[in-house]
Protein backbone atom coordinates (compact mmCIF):
# COMPACT_ATOMS: atom_id res chain seq x y z
CA UNK A 1 0.00 0.00 0.00
CA UNK A 2 3.20 2.07 0.78
CA UNK A 3 4.19 1.76 -2.99
CA UNK A 4 0.85 2.90 -3.88
CA UNK A 5 0.81 6.02 -1.79
CA UNK A 6 4.20 6.68 -3.33
CA UNK A 7 2.84 6.35 -6.73
CA UNK A 8 0.61 8.63 -6.49
CA UNK A 9 2.67 11.25 -5.42
CA UNK A 10 5.01 10.57 -7.79
CA UNK A 11 2.05 10.73 -10.46
CA UNK A 12 0.88 14.08 -8.90
CA UNK A 13 3.83 15.57 -8.62
CA UNK A 14 4.80 14.45 -12.75
CA UNK A 15 1.73 16.42 -13.37
CA UNK A 16 1.86 19.29 -11.17
CA UNK A 17 5.36 20.13 -12.77
CA UNK A 18 5.98 20.86 -16.57
CA UNK A 19 7.77 17.28 -16.28
CA UNK A 20 6.18 15.15 -18.57
CA UNK A 21 5.20 18.23 -21.26
CA UNK A 22 8.68 18.79 -22.12
CA UNK A 23 9.42 15.76 -22.67
CA UNK A 24 6.96 15.39 -25.16
CA UNK A 25 7.45 18.83 -26.78
CA UNK A 26 10.77 17.57 -27.41
CA UNK A 27 9.28 14.64 -29.49
CA UNK A 28 6.72 17.58 -30.88
CA UNK A 29 3.51 15.98 -29.72
CA UNK A 30 2.18 18.90 -29.16
CA UNK A 31 1.95 20.30 -32.27
CA UNK A 32 -1.33 19.14 -33.44
CA UNK A 33 -4.77 20.45 -32.43
CA UNK A 34 -8.19 18.64 -31.19
CA UNK A 35 -11.44 19.80 -32.73
CA UNK A 36 -13.92 19.52 -29.45
CA UNK A 37 -17.29 20.60 -30.65
CA UNK A 38 -20.59 20.74 -29.06
CA UNK A 39 -18.57 20.46 -25.78
CA UNK A 40 -18.62 23.85 -24.00
CA UNK A 41 -20.31 23.04 -20.82
CA UNK A 42 -17.61 20.25 -20.67
CA UNK A 43 -14.21 20.32 -19.04
CA UNK A 44 -11.28 19.08 -20.53
CA UNK A 45 -9.57 17.61 -17.64
CA UNK A 46 -12.63 16.25 -15.58
CA UNK A 47 -14.44 13.82 -16.30
CA UNK A 48 -17.58 14.85 -16.43
CA UNK A 49 -18.93 14.78 -19.30
CA UNK A 50 -22.92 15.43 -19.86
CA UNK A 51 -24.69 12.60 -22.27
CA UNK A 52 -26.39 14.28 -25.37
CA UNK A 53 -25.86 14.53 -29.21
CA UNK A 54 -22.04 16.19 -28.19
CA UNK A 55 -19.26 14.25 -29.95
CA UNK A 56 -15.98 14.56 -29.91
CA UNK A 57 -13.89 14.52 -32.52
CA UNK A 58 -9.99 13.35 -31.97
CA UNK A 59 -8.49 15.83 -34.51
CA UNK A 60 -6.07 14.93 -37.57
CA UNK A 61 -2.57 14.14 -38.32
CA UNK A 62 -0.09 12.10 -35.70
CA UNK A 63 -2.35 13.52 -33.13
CA UNK A 64 -5.66 12.37 -34.15
CA UNK A 65 -4.62 8.97 -34.60
CA UNK A 66 -2.93 8.99 -31.40
CA UNK A 67 -6.05 10.27 -29.67
CA UNK A 68 -8.21 7.83 -31.58
CA UNK A 69 -6.10 5.51 -29.42
CA UNK A 70 -6.26 7.24 -26.74
CA UNK A 71 -10.30 6.75 -26.94
CA UNK A 72 -10.02 3.14 -27.51
CA UNK A 73 -7.16 2.50 -24.59
CA UNK A 74 -9.81 4.24 -22.40
CA UNK A 75 -12.64 1.92 -23.32
CA UNK A 76 -10.72 -0.94 -22.69
CA UNK A 77 -9.53 -0.28 -19.15
CA UNK A 78 -13.04 0.88 -18.13
CA UNK A 79 -14.60 -2.20 -19.79
CA UNK A 80 -11.33 -4.15 -17.85
CA UNK A 81 -11.64 -2.61 -14.75
CA UNK A 82 -15.34 -3.25 -14.66
CA UNK A 83 -14.69 -7.00 -15.38
CA UNK A 84 -12.41 -7.19 -12.08
CA UNK A 85 -14.23 -5.23 -9.70
CA UNK A 86 -17.10 -8.22 -10.18
CA UNK A 87 -15.89 -11.36 -11.74
CA UNK A 88 -18.43 -13.36 -13.12
CA UNK A 89 -18.94 -16.45 -10.92
CA UNK A 90 -16.76 -19.34 -10.63
CA UNK A 91 -13.94 -17.65 -12.75
CA UNK A 92 -10.73 -19.90 -12.34
CA UNK A 93 -7.53 -18.11 -10.75
CA UNK A 94 -5.93 -18.77 -13.92
CA UNK A 95 -8.42 -16.40 -15.90
CA UNK A 96 -8.66 -14.11 -13.18
CA UNK A 97 -4.63 -13.19 -13.10
CA UNK A 98 -5.15 -13.20 -17.45
CA UNK A 99 -7.85 -10.38 -17.22
CA UNK A 100 -6.26 -8.77 -14.40
CA UNK A 101 -3.11 -8.55 -16.18
CA UNK A 102 -4.64 -7.20 -19.35
CA UNK A 103 -6.78 -4.54 -17.44
CA UNK A 104 -3.33 -3.44 -15.89
CA UNK A 105 -1.91 -3.53 -19.50
CA UNK A 106 -4.67 -1.33 -20.96
CA UNK A 107 -4.66 0.86 -17.75
CA UNK A 108 -1.13 2.10 -18.38
CA UNK A 109 -1.28 2.18 -22.22
CA UNK A 110 -4.47 4.88 -21.18
CA UNK A 111 -2.52 6.63 -18.51
CA UNK A 112 0.44 6.76 -21.24
CA UNK A 113 -1.59 7.89 -23.64
CA UNK A 114 -2.99 11.16 -21.86
CA UNK A 115 0.69 12.19 -20.49
CA UNK A 116 1.91 11.44 -24.25
CA UNK A 117 -0.73 13.60 -25.77
CA UNK A 118 -0.77 16.87 -22.90
CA UNK A 119 -2.86 19.45 -23.53
CA UNK A 120 -4.16 17.84 -26.77
CA UNK A 121 -5.71 14.52 -25.50
CA UNK A 122 -9.18 14.30 -25.60
CA UNK A 123 -11.42 14.74 -22.60
CA UNK A 124 -11.88 11.09 -20.05
CA UNK A 125 -14.33 9.48 -21.48
CA UNK A 126 -17.84 7.71 -20.15
CA UNK A 127 -19.28 4.33 -20.87
CA UNK A 128 -22.14 2.60 -21.31
CA UNK A 129 -21.61 -1.32 -20.76
CA UNK A 130 -25.50 -1.94 -20.16
CA UNK A 131 -25.34 -4.43 -22.77
CA UNK A 132 -22.64 -6.63 -21.45
CA UNK A 133 -23.47 -9.38 -18.73
CA UNK A 134 -20.87 -8.82 -16.49
CA UNK A 135 -21.72 -11.93 -14.26
CA UNK A 136 -22.07 -14.00 -17.28
CA UNK A 137 -18.52 -15.52 -18.82
CA UNK A 138 -19.31 -15.53 -22.29
CA UNK A 139 -20.55 -11.94 -22.55
CA UNK A 140 -17.54 -11.01 -20.82
CA UNK A 141 -15.10 -12.74 -23.05
CA UNK A 142 -17.15 -12.03 -26.14
CA UNK A 143 -17.21 -8.09 -25.62
CA UNK A 144 -12.94 -8.69 -24.48
CA UNK A 145 -12.33 -10.40 -27.49
CA UNK A 146 -14.34 -7.82 -29.94
CA UNK A 147 -12.40 -5.30 -28.18
CA UNK A 148 -9.31 -6.63 -28.61
CA UNK A 149 -9.48 -7.35 -32.67
CA UNK A 150 -10.55 -4.15 -33.19
CA UNK A 151 -7.54 -2.47 -31.17
CA UNK A 152 -5.10 -4.88 -33.42
CA UNK A 153 -7.18 -3.88 -36.85
CA UNK A 154 -7.32 0.09 -35.46
CA UNK A 155 -3.51 -0.08 -34.61
CA UNK A 156 -2.62 -2.09 -37.70
CA UNK A 157 -4.89 0.65 -39.98
CA UNK A 158 -3.95 3.75 -38.74
CA UNK A 159 -0.31 2.71 -38.79
CA UNK A 160 0.60 3.53 -42.72
CA UNK A 161 -0.89 7.10 -41.74
CA UNK A 162 1.36 7.47 -39.09
CA UNK A 163 4.32 10.41 -40.57
CA UNK A 164 6.45 10.32 -37.18
CA UNK A 165 8.76 7.01 -37.04
CA UNK A 166 8.80 7.30 -33.34
CA UNK A 167 4.70 7.16 -32.99
CA UNK A 168 5.20 4.53 -35.23
CA UNK A 169 7.56 2.34 -33.49
CA UNK A 170 5.22 3.52 -30.20
CA UNK A 171 2.12 1.90 -31.46
CA UNK A 172 3.50 -1.18 -32.65
CA UNK A 173 4.97 -1.55 -29.00
CA UNK A 174 0.93 -1.81 -28.02
CA UNK A 175 -0.40 -3.48 -30.86
CA UNK A 176 1.37 -6.74 -30.52
CA UNK A 177 0.55 -6.72 -26.89
CA UNK A 178 -2.99 -5.96 -27.81
CA UNK A 179 -2.89 -8.71 -30.58
CA UNK A 180 -1.04 -11.32 -27.96
CA UNK A 181 -4.49 -10.27 -25.33
CA UNK A 182 -6.59 -11.43 -28.03
CA UNK A 183 -4.89 -14.50 -28.92
CA UNK A 184 -5.38 -15.20 -25.45
CA UNK A 185 -9.01 -14.14 -24.51
CA UNK A 186 -10.03 -16.54 -28.10
CA UNK A 187 -8.14 -19.13 -26.70
CA UNK A 188 -9.90 -19.15 -23.51
CA UNK A 189 -13.32 -19.26 -25.68
CA UNK A 190 -12.08 -22.30 -28.07
CA UNK A 191 -9.10 -23.33 -26.36
CA UNK A 192 -6.44 -25.35 -28.42
CA UNK A 193 -8.46 -24.68 -31.25
CA UNK A 194 -7.54 -22.56 -34.55
CA UNK A 195 -9.01 -19.49 -33.02
CA UNK A 196 -6.41 -17.86 -31.42
CA UNK A 197 -5.56 -16.29 -34.84
CA UNK A 198 -8.32 -17.69 -36.47
CA UNK A 199 -9.57 -17.45 -40.05
CA UNK A 200 -11.84 -14.58 -39.22
CA UNK A 201 -8.98 -12.62 -38.10
CA UNK A 202 -5.97 -13.55 -40.17
CA UNK A 203 -6.70 -14.26 -44.09
CA UNK A 204 -6.19 -17.77 -44.93
CA UNK A 205 -4.54 -17.04 -48.01
CA UNK A 206 -1.96 -14.15 -46.98
CA UNK A 207 -1.74 -14.46 -43.25
CA UNK A 208 -2.27 -11.22 -42.60
CA UNK A 209 -4.37 -9.94 -39.95
CA UNK A 210 -7.71 -7.62 -40.90
CA UNK A 211 -6.65 -4.23 -40.24
CA UNK A 212 -8.77 -0.97 -40.46
CA UNK A 213 -9.14 2.38 -40.84
CA UNK A 214 -10.82 4.12 -38.36
CA UNK A 215 -13.89 5.01 -40.11
CA UNK A 216 -13.95 2.11 -42.92
CA UNK A 217 -16.34 -0.93 -43.27
CA UNK A 218 -19.37 -1.37 -41.28
CA UNK A 219 -20.17 -0.94 -38.22
CA UNK A 220 -16.79 1.51 -38.18
CA UNK A 221 -14.26 0.92 -35.67
CA UNK A 222 -15.46 4.60 -34.37
CA UNK A 223 -19.08 3.03 -34.67
CA UNK A 224 -17.87 0.13 -32.49
CA UNK A 225 -16.52 2.15 -30.04
CA UNK A 226 -19.59 4.52 -29.51
CA UNK A 227 -21.45 1.57 -28.86
CA UNK A 228 -20.00 1.84 -25.78
CA UNK A 229 -19.96 5.58 -25.10
CA UNK A 230 -22.29 7.88 -23.20
CA UNK A 231 -19.74 10.71 -25.11
CA UNK A 232 -19.54 9.73 -29.23
CA UNK A 233 -16.12 10.07 -30.72
CA UNK A 234 -15.55 11.08 -34.68
CA UNK A 235 -12.83 10.93 -36.80
CA UNK A 236 -13.65 13.24 -39.33
CA UNK A 237 -10.18 14.03 -40.47
CA UNK A 238 -8.89 10.78 -40.59
CA UNK A 239 -9.64 7.98 -43.29
CA UNK B 1 8.73 -8.45 -4.94
CA UNK B 2 10.37 -9.93 -8.49
CA UNK B 3 7.55 -11.64 -10.37
CA UNK B 4 9.34 -14.95 -10.68
CA UNK B 5 7.05 -17.91 -10.83
CA UNK B 6 7.25 -18.16 -14.35
CA UNK B 7 11.16 -18.79 -14.25
CA UNK B 8 10.86 -21.00 -11.70
CA UNK B 9 8.22 -23.02 -13.55
CA UNK B 10 10.87 -23.09 -16.32
CA UNK B 11 13.80 -23.92 -14.27
CA UNK B 12 11.11 -26.98 -13.06
CA UNK B 13 10.44 -28.06 -16.55
CA UNK B 14 14.01 -28.52 -17.49
CA UNK B 15 15.10 -29.53 -14.65
CA UNK B 16 12.39 -32.52 -14.80
CA UNK B 17 13.54 -33.35 -18.57
CA UNK B 18 17.11 -34.46 -16.64
CA UNK B 19 20.25 -32.91 -16.80
CA UNK B 20 21.59 -33.54 -20.25
CA UNK B 21 18.81 -31.29 -21.24
CA UNK B 22 19.63 -28.21 -18.80
CA UNK B 23 22.88 -28.82 -20.07
CA UNK B 24 22.04 -28.31 -23.55
CA UNK B 25 20.48 -25.36 -22.61
CA UNK B 26 23.03 -23.50 -21.27
CA UNK B 27 24.96 -24.55 -24.08
CA UNK B 28 22.34 -23.20 -26.42
CA UNK B 29 22.83 -20.37 -24.22
CA UNK B 30 26.40 -19.89 -24.70
CA UNK B 31 25.94 -20.67 -28.27
CA UNK B 32 23.46 -17.74 -28.63
CA UNK B 33 25.72 -15.02 -27.94
CA UNK B 34 28.62 -16.91 -29.28
CA UNK B 35 26.06 -16.74 -32.98
CA UNK B 36 26.88 -13.40 -33.58
CA UNK B 37 30.22 -14.17 -34.23
CA UNK B 38 30.16 -17.65 -35.50
CA UNK B 39 26.98 -18.00 -37.49
CA UNK B 40 25.73 -14.87 -39.14
CA UNK B 41 24.51 -14.69 -42.35
CA UNK B 42 27.25 -13.06 -43.60
CA UNK B 43 25.79 -12.42 -46.94
CA UNK B 44 22.24 -10.86 -46.08
CA UNK B 45 24.21 -9.11 -43.54
CA UNK B 46 26.86 -7.32 -45.55
CA UNK B 47 23.76 -6.63 -48.37
CA UNK B 48 21.62 -4.95 -45.95
CA UNK B 49 24.22 -3.03 -44.45
CA UNK B 50 25.37 -1.78 -47.38
CA UNK B 51 22.53 -1.27 -49.39
CA UNK B 52 19.78 -0.31 -46.87
CA UNK B 53 20.34 3.47 -47.47
CA UNK B 54 20.99 3.26 -51.24
CA UNK B 55 18.01 4.23 -52.99
CA UNK B 56 14.21 4.33 -51.34
CA UNK B 57 13.20 1.23 -53.09
CA UNK B 58 16.05 -1.15 -52.56
CA UNK B 59 15.97 -0.03 -48.61
CA UNK B 60 12.15 -1.55 -48.16
CA UNK B 61 12.86 -4.80 -50.85
CA UNK B 62 15.99 -5.22 -48.33
CA UNK B 63 14.27 -5.14 -45.43
CA UNK B 64 11.90 -7.28 -46.60
CA UNK B 65 14.04 -9.62 -48.01
CA UNK B 66 15.45 -10.02 -44.09
CA UNK B 67 11.76 -10.75 -43.18
CA UNK B 68 11.85 -13.17 -45.83
CA UNK B 69 14.49 -15.17 -44.54
CA UNK B 70 12.99 -14.91 -40.86
CA UNK B 71 9.75 -16.77 -42.28
CA UNK B 72 11.76 -19.30 -44.14
CA UNK B 73 12.65 -20.27 -40.57
CA UNK B 74 9.68 -19.90 -39.20
CA UNK B 75 7.59 -21.85 -42.18
CA UNK B 76 10.45 -24.53 -42.72
CA UNK B 77 10.72 -25.08 -38.27
CA UNK B 78 6.97 -25.88 -38.48
CA UNK B 79 6.80 -27.55 -41.53
CA UNK B 80 9.03 -30.01 -40.58
CA UNK B 81 7.53 -30.51 -36.88
CA UNK B 82 4.28 -30.99 -38.53
CA UNK B 83 5.88 -33.65 -41.00
CA UNK B 84 7.50 -35.00 -38.34
CA UNK B 85 4.79 -38.29 -37.02
CA UNK B 86 4.68 -38.39 -33.49
CA UNK B 87 5.95 -35.70 -32.66
CA UNK B 88 3.27 -32.91 -32.29
CA UNK B 89 0.35 -34.50 -29.52
CA UNK B 90 -2.98 -34.46 -31.03
CA UNK B 91 -3.79 -32.10 -29.50
CA UNK B 92 -1.89 -29.41 -30.14
CA UNK B 93 -1.89 -30.17 -33.88
CA UNK B 94 -4.87 -27.53 -34.61
CA UNK B 95 -2.80 -25.11 -33.28
CA UNK B 96 0.47 -26.00 -35.07
CA UNK B 97 -1.07 -26.16 -38.37
CA UNK B 98 -2.69 -22.88 -38.07
CA UNK B 99 0.46 -21.30 -37.18
CA UNK B 100 2.43 -23.33 -40.22
CA UNK B 101 -0.37 -22.24 -42.43
CA UNK B 102 0.47 -18.46 -42.29
CA UNK B 103 3.96 -18.53 -42.11
CA UNK B 104 4.17 -20.20 -45.68
CA UNK B 105 1.66 -17.44 -46.27
CA UNK B 106 4.13 -15.07 -45.31
CA UNK B 107 6.86 -16.64 -47.54
CA UNK B 108 4.57 -16.24 -50.25
CA UNK B 109 3.39 -13.02 -50.25
CA UNK B 110 6.68 -11.55 -48.89
CA UNK B 111 8.06 -13.46 -52.15
CA UNK B 112 5.62 -11.69 -54.63
CA UNK B 113 5.59 -8.32 -52.86
CA UNK B 114 9.79 -8.48 -53.29
CA UNK B 115 9.07 -9.32 -57.08
CA UNK B 116 6.35 -6.07 -57.32
CA UNK B 117 8.63 -3.49 -56.07
CA UNK B 118 11.50 -4.87 -58.49
CA UNK B 119 13.99 -6.53 -56.23
CA UNK B 120 14.84 -10.14 -56.16
CA UNK B 121 13.90 -12.45 -53.54
CA UNK B 122 16.39 -13.95 -51.56
CA UNK B 123 16.32 -18.11 -51.51
CA UNK B 124 15.98 -19.77 -48.47
CA UNK B 125 18.60 -20.69 -46.21
CA UNK B 126 19.35 -24.25 -45.50
CA UNK B 127 18.64 -24.27 -41.72
CA UNK B 128 20.20 -26.32 -38.92
CA UNK B 129 17.34 -26.34 -35.84
CA UNK B 130 19.31 -28.13 -33.67
CA UNK B 131 22.11 -24.73 -33.59
CA UNK B 132 24.84 -27.52 -33.85
CA UNK B 133 23.61 -29.54 -31.62
CA UNK B 134 22.46 -27.46 -28.67
CA UNK B 135 18.55 -28.48 -29.57
CA UNK B 136 19.31 -31.61 -30.78
CA UNK B 137 15.94 -33.59 -30.02
CA UNK B 138 14.17 -30.43 -31.69
CA UNK B 139 12.02 -32.97 -33.77
CA UNK B 140 11.85 -35.97 -31.47
CA UNK B 141 11.11 -33.81 -27.97
CA UNK B 142 8.13 -31.81 -28.30
CA UNK B 143 8.90 -29.74 -25.04
CA UNK B 144 12.02 -28.38 -27.50
CA UNK B 145 9.92 -28.26 -30.21
CA UNK B 146 7.43 -25.74 -28.48
CA UNK B 147 10.60 -24.47 -26.66
CA UNK B 148 12.21 -22.95 -30.09
CA UNK B 149 8.57 -22.41 -31.13
CA UNK B 150 8.41 -19.94 -28.55
CA UNK B 151 12.02 -18.16 -29.52
CA UNK B 152 10.67 -17.58 -33.28
CA UNK B 153 7.67 -15.86 -32.69
CA UNK B 154 9.45 -14.03 -29.82
CA UNK B 155 12.07 -13.00 -31.91
CA UNK B 156 9.83 -12.40 -35.03
CA UNK B 157 7.63 -9.91 -33.26
CA UNK B 158 10.80 -8.01 -32.37
CA UNK B 159 11.88 -8.19 -35.90
CA UNK B 160 9.10 -6.88 -37.43
CA UNK B 161 8.64 -4.29 -34.70
CA UNK B 162 12.29 -3.07 -35.05
CA UNK B 163 12.18 -2.02 -39.26
CA UNK B 164 8.57 -0.56 -38.88
CA UNK B 165 10.30 2.92 -38.54
CA UNK B 166 12.01 2.36 -41.52
CA UNK B 167 8.85 1.89 -43.71
CA UNK B 168 7.06 4.87 -42.74
CA UNK B 169 5.51 6.41 -45.60
CA UNK B 170 5.29 3.31 -47.77
CA UNK B 171 2.10 2.59 -47.67
CA UNK B 172 0.76 -0.67 -48.24
CA UNK B 173 4.08 -2.89 -47.59
CA UNK B 174 3.88 -0.59 -44.14
CA UNK B 175 0.58 -2.05 -43.63
CA UNK B 176 1.43 -5.48 -44.74
CA UNK B 177 4.33 -5.81 -42.53
CA UNK B 178 2.48 -4.60 -39.51
CA UNK B 179 -0.71 -7.39 -40.47
CA UNK B 180 2.06 -9.98 -40.26
CA UNK B 181 3.49 -8.33 -37.18
CA UNK B 182 0.20 -8.76 -35.32
CA UNK B 183 -0.22 -12.44 -36.44
CA UNK B 184 3.51 -13.10 -34.98
CA UNK B 185 2.21 -11.69 -31.75
CA UNK B 186 -1.41 -14.10 -31.89
CA UNK B 187 1.28 -17.00 -32.29
CA UNK B 188 3.38 -15.97 -29.48
CA UNK B 189 0.96 -15.53 -27.27
CA UNK B 190 -0.21 -18.95 -27.85
CA UNK B 191 2.69 -20.85 -27.81
CA UNK B 192 3.86 -19.45 -24.98
CA UNK B 193 0.91 -19.88 -23.01
CA UNK B 194 1.01 -23.45 -24.26
CA UNK B 195 4.21 -23.49 -22.15
CA UNK B 196 2.55 -22.74 -18.67
CA UNK B 197 3.94 -19.27 -19.77
CA UNK B 198 1.66 -15.67 -19.80
CA UNK B 199 0.77 -14.61 -23.20
CA UNK B 200 3.29 -11.38 -22.24
CA UNK B 201 6.79 -10.73 -21.97
CA UNK B 202 7.04 -9.79 -18.22
CA UNK B 203 10.28 -8.34 -17.58
CA UNK B 204 12.80 -9.56 -19.60
CA UNK B 205 12.21 -12.91 -18.14
CA UNK B 206 13.59 -15.54 -20.96
CA UNK B 207 11.59 -18.55 -19.74
CA UNK B 208 14.51 -20.42 -20.45
CA UNK B 209 15.20 -19.30 -23.61
CA UNK B 210 18.64 -17.56 -24.25
CA UNK B 211 18.12 -14.21 -22.86
CA UNK B 212 19.44 -12.37 -25.58
CA UNK B 213 15.75 -12.80 -27.24
CA UNK B 214 14.43 -11.17 -24.42
CA UNK B 215 16.89 -8.34 -24.11
CA UNK B 216 15.54 -4.74 -23.29
CA UNK B 217 11.73 -6.34 -22.75
CA UNK B 218 12.42 -4.36 -18.90
CA UNK B 219 12.09 -1.33 -20.24
CA UNK B 220 10.07 1.53 -18.47
CA UNK B 221 10.73 4.30 -20.88
CA UNK B 222 8.56 4.97 -23.17
CA UNK B 223 8.90 8.31 -25.61
CA UNK B 224 11.45 9.68 -23.03
CA UNK B 225 9.63 9.02 -19.92
CA UNK B 226 9.18 6.58 -17.42
CA UNK B 227 5.77 4.71 -17.28
CA UNK B 228 5.85 4.17 -13.73
CA UNK B 229 5.80 7.76 -12.97
CA UNK B 230 2.49 8.46 -15.14
CA UNK B 231 0.41 5.26 -13.78
CA UNK B 232 -1.32 3.22 -11.21
CA UNK B 233 -0.35 -0.03 -13.56
CA UNK B 234 1.97 -2.36 -10.88
CA UNK B 235 5.90 -2.10 -12.75
CA UNK B 236 5.41 -5.77 -14.09
CA UNK B 237 2.86 -4.48 -16.11
CA UNK B 238 4.04 -2.18 -17.93
CA UNK B 239 6.95 -4.06 -18.96
CA UNK B 240 3.99 -6.66 -20.10
CA UNK B 241 2.62 -3.50 -22.13
CA UNK B 242 5.32 -2.84 -24.18
CA UNK B 243 6.84 -5.21 -26.75
CA UNK B 244 10.52 -3.71 -27.49
CA UNK B 245 11.63 -3.68 -30.86
CA UNK B 246 14.86 -5.47 -31.86
CA UNK B 247 17.17 -4.14 -34.36
CA UNK B 248 18.32 -6.66 -37.49
CA UNK B 249 22.00 -7.33 -36.50
CA UNK B 250 20.86 -8.28 -33.10
CA UNK B 251 18.17 -10.90 -34.86
CA UNK B 252 20.21 -11.84 -37.02
CA UNK B 253 22.68 -13.04 -34.42
CA UNK B 254 20.05 -14.99 -32.97
CA UNK B 255 18.59 -16.47 -36.06
CA UNK B 256 22.13 -16.99 -37.48
CA UNK B 257 22.64 -20.03 -35.05
CA UNK B 258 19.59 -21.50 -36.81
CA UNK B 259 20.94 -21.32 -40.15
CA UNK B 260 24.18 -23.30 -41.51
Amino acid sequence: MKAKQKHQAILQSSFAKPFSRKNFLRMGLLSGTVLVTGLDACKKSDGNMNSGGNTIDVGMGDTGILNFAYALEQLEAAFYTKVATSFYGSIPDAEKQLLTDIRDHEIAHRDFFKAALGADAISTLQFDFSSINFSDRASVLGTAKALEDTGVSAYNGAGAYITNPDYLTLAGKIVSVEARHASAIRDLLQPKSADFAGDDVVNPVTGLDFSRTPNAGSPSIVETANGFLITKISANQLP
Amino acid sequence: MKNTPLIEAAEKEFSQAGSSRREALSKAIRLGLKAAFIALPLGLFEATQNKVFASPTSAVTDILNYALTLEYLENEFYATGLGTAGLIPASDQTVIAQIGKHEASHVTLLKTTIGQLGGTAVDKPEFDFTAGGAFADVFSNYTTFLALANAFEDTGVRAYKGQAAALVGQGDVLTAALNIHSVEARHASEVRRMRGLKGWITNAEAGGLPAAIYAGEDNYLQAGVDVRTLTMAPATAITECFDEPMAMTQVLAIAGGFIK
